[in-house]
């Protein structure tokens, strides 16, 4: 190429640039972040995804949050008052609440809210056993009146995840709990805009100016939502790891959620960038067993599994990185309130010669276990993989069965014999608040086929000490019976732990104000 | 020349309908459930049933069918189960990136393919010939993903010209526009480039041992005017046909690029769709392209006669 055509080439990309320049000006003051998947609903109590969920963590608002070390916390309640017999709670709402409409919240909006809520969440469901009545005395108070204590009222208005009670306009909040929302209006610190809204390609949030943040330092979903951005952009279309880390060098794009850990190394390395520790807890890997068929309904068999299944295989080979995974034999994940190691010896101090022990006495006939593996969700996508071959070497028959997740998703919904198109077993992860509270975490839930999640584990007196546990008011009785809780999980087989980790969050090294959100929030962020 | 045309495009009716009943099968006999990927990981299968029941999957396939296809001649491809939005809406807002990668591609690729092959088959033989046709395997075998990576790091990463992902309506400018679109273009084109690179150089090469082309030549005709206005001419039918058929290849690539230059096109709403198990959008994208792929032939059929006088309808 001679000099000319160069100098040509250049000038050519440097007009082009320079119409592009401006834009890059005038994005000074917008935030850009890669989520860790695509949103596409947005009514986060009609769907549980978390996408969903962060979503309504920009726009709603809630009366009480989780903070980093998991103890709950008010957030739009100022104060609050519980009855002596603990069937009456009162709750007085802070001054300067107020939707993104212009008008201000309200008992009334508080109410209609915790009613849908109540309809599609697991834990909502369960506290509304017990609510006989709410009331709004005043356009500032609400009351919950309860048919007979139960304990775990505040850890169900703050649960931080999915369904999280976000409040909602009373006009909203009516809508059908099976129908998806078609306003997006909240109290929350952030504007929807949903004009600029393009599925699979932006999601658009403006700070919310008239929005008042309480006093205390940010923490968990709980304390000051302050704003420092006018404008948070999240980017939907790009989702190929590589070009996220790309896009990430190139100061495309401010803010990774979720590194793809082949990557973690590449970002630590590179000085422009960092890894801000926002999640205190973080993830679980889980081996859901279906106890309806055979040989998984015989709880011998399942307890050989969960002593094949030493975690340490499944980490080193899904995460890898070392930093970022510990080995935690607590079904309600280590480091929480409830964080028990009861009952757990049978995996954490297990050998692959006790589980083949074990299933040697369990009276296993051979039957090949099915094991549904992903093969398009990185996430989880070698753990299936690890537990074929642990279940092999303790002398199980296996069946690995590849798909892609959406197919997962759909067959385990299915109650049919595994040779009829059921399953045995499938391998998921959960953030650590979705499985931390005995009541919360789907996997306890031992009802037979009326359980709500996957796999209709059948334990009467598994369904007993829950309900203790529901009724449980204060927190040293809360503890031992999670204990005891936890301890019968093991000893059933539920399921099994596979061990904690750690998803990465990347940035430019410009943006600053990260706290232990433990989860995915944007507030008190800045960006110089 | 007209009821050709008109018998074309009637043929065009019976396609889309196979097309249709097809597609409408083979994604019901996907496994997968719509509803199950929209209730999300925590969900129960009460909650999955409700869904499943608001979105009419209970109902019996002849049915579904039945809704869709009234739905369809009404000109209605109706409504994305995951976006909620109508079919046609998304495919609205996806066209312009889709169309604008497609016809820059395709532009480019003609534009240094055709006097490539040219000048190969001139040089016959030669360094210049045997490089480019090297080129030109090596177009052919490098994946489309490999090269995204490997442009990405030298021209964006390494040399900061470009961006390394995203797009600019042509609202915004046509400078953005193209600025965003230039490397996933270049990325697309190679293939194309290598493709009809070799079938211009076929071509024009067994043009080049004709009759006329001698007596051209011995007429005292410049060479170039024996190169463009009676080889290339007279070559142009096969090059047309592999245009045509690059332009329909260009579905399956663009799939491509656009995931890896994060582009909000039609191949990313496929994608995203099938993941999703969103019916409605799978059907009513997989009809669009149908159609592109019949009018594509269709215009490459008739361009034969502006090229070929001895080719009639």
């Amino acid at each position: 190429m001679t000099t000319h055509r160069r100098s040509i080439l250049a000038l050519v990309l440097a007009a082009l640039a320079a119409t592009v320049v401006p834009q890059a000006l005038a994005q000074s003051n917008v935030l850009r972040v890669v989520p860790h998947s695509n949103l596409a609903i947005l009514d986060p109590i009609w769907t549980t995804a978390y996408m969903s969920r962060n979503h309504g963590y920009m726009i709603y608002d809630t009366l009480f949050g989780t903070d980093e070390n998991a103890k709950i916390k008010p957030q739009m309640v100022e104060s609050w008052t519980e009855s002596g017999d603990h069937r009456l709670w009162t709750f007085k709402l802070r001054k300067g609440l107020a939707f993104h409409d212009g008008k201000p919240v309200t008992g009334d909006d508080v109410i209609a809210s915790l009613q849908r809520w109540g309809k599609r969440d697991a834990m909502g469901s369960s506290l509304f056993q017990f609510v006989q009545r709410m009331d709004s005395p005043t356009p500032d108070t609400f009351r919950i009146f309860l048919g007979e204590a139960c304990g775990f009222v505040l850890e169900a208005l703050g649960k931080p995840s999915s369904n999280v009670p976000f409040i909602m306009p009373k006009r909203i909040a009516e809508t059908d709990a099976f129908k998806q929302i078609e306003e997006h209006i909240g109290s929350g610190p952030f504007i929807f805009k949903k004009d600029e809204f393009k599925p699979g390609d932006k999601a658009v949030y403006l700070k919310n100016a008239q929005y008042v943040p309480r006093s205390e330092p940010p923490s968990g979903s709980t304390g000051g939502k302050q704003i420092y951005v006018d404008r948070v952009e999240w980017n939907l279309a790009l989702r190929d790891a590589q070009a996220q880390v790309n896009a990430l060098q190139k100061g495309e794009v401010d803010i990774i959620e979720q590194l793809s850990f082949d990557h973690y190394t590449t970002v630590k390395a590179d000085a422009t960038l960092q890894l801000p520790k926002v999640d205190k807890f973080g993830l679980q890997y889980m081996a859901r067993f279906n106890h309806l068929h055979k040989p998984f309904d015989n709880p011998k068999v399942r307890q050989a599994a969960i002593a094949a299944f030493a975690q340490e295989p499944f980490l080193r080979a899904q995460v890898g990185v070392k930093e970022l995974y510990r080995p935690c034999a607590s079904m309600f994940v280590c480091g929480t309130p409830f964080g028990s190691l009861a009952g757990s010896e049978i995996q954490s101090k297990s050998t692959m010669k006790k589980a083949q022990e074990l299933l040697k006495a369990s009276g296993y006939d051979g039957t090949p276990i099915v094991i549904m593996k992903p093969t398009d969700l990185a996430s989880i996508q070698k753990l299936p993989d690890v537990a074929a071959q642990l279940l092999r070497q303790a002398g199980f028959k296996v069946d690995l069965q590849v798909m892609d997740w959406q197919t997962l998703v759909g067959r385990r919904a299915k109650k049919d014999a595994p040779d009829k198109g059921g399953w045995h077993m499938f391998l998921t992860a959960w953030q650590a608040f979705d499985v931390w509270n005995p009541i919360s975490n789907p996997a306890m839930d031992s009802r037979g086929e009326k359980s709500t999640w996957f796999g209709w584990a059948t334990d009467d007196k598994l369904v007993d000490l829950r309900n203790q546990f529901m009724r449980a008011t204060d927190e040293p009785t809360k503890k031992k019976l999670a204990d005891l809780i936890h301890a019968r999980a093991f000893e059933i087989g539920t399921h099994a732990p596979l061990g904690e980790f750690e998803a990465p969050m990347a940035a430019r090294k410009n943006i600053t104000g990260f706290f232990v959100t433990n989860g995915n929030l944007y507030w008190n962020l800045k960006k110089s | 020349m007209l009821s050709f045309l008109a018998r074309r495009l009637a043929s065009t009716l019976p396609v889309l309908l196979i097309v249709a009943v097809l597609v409408f099968a083979m994604l019901r006999l996907t496994p997968g459930d719509p509803a199950a990927v929209l209730a999300g990981d925590a969900a129960s299968t009460e909650q999955i049933a409700q869904i499943r029941t608001g979105l009419g999957l209970d109902r019996s396939i002849p049915v579904q069918f039945g809704l869709w296809a009234g739905q369809l001649l009404t000109g209605d491809l109706g409504q994305s189960y995951y976006y909620k939005t109508p079919v046609a809406t998304l495919i609205g807002q996806r066209l312009e990136p889709t169309i604008s990668l497609a016809l820059i591609t395709i532009t480019l690729a003609v534009g240094v393919a055709v006097p490539l092959g040219v000048l190969a088959a001139w040089r016959f033989g030669s360094l210049l010939d045997r490089a480019l046709m090297g080129f030109s395997v090596l177009g052919f075998s490098v994946p489309i993903f490999v090269l995204a990576y490997l442009l990405i790091w030298l021209v964006s990463l390494k040399l900061g010209w470009l961006p390394v992902q995203g797009y600019k309506r042509i609202a915004d400018g046509v400078g953005p526009w193209l600025y965003h679109l230039t490397l996933p273009a270049i990325t697309l084109s190679v293939i194309y480039i290598a493709l009809i690179a070799r079938v211009t150089r076929a071509s024009v090469l067994e043009t080049l041992g004709e009759d006329y082309i001698r007596t051209a030549r011995a007429k005292g005709l410049p060479e170039r005017t024996v190169l463009l206005r009676h080889a290339l001419a007279n070559a142009a039918v096969p090059i047309i046909t592999v245009i045509g058929i690059g332009i329909a290849l260009l579905i399956g690539g663009v799939v491509v690029t656009e995931s890896v230059y994060a582009i909000p096109g039609l191949g990313r709403l496929t994608v995203d769709a099938v993941l999703a198990r969103d019916f409605p959008t799978i059907q009513g994208v997989i009809l669009l392209f149908s159609f592109v792929y019949v009018m594509v032939n269709l215009l490459v059929d008739l361009s034969y006669v502006f090229f070929d006088p001895r080719i009639r309808y």
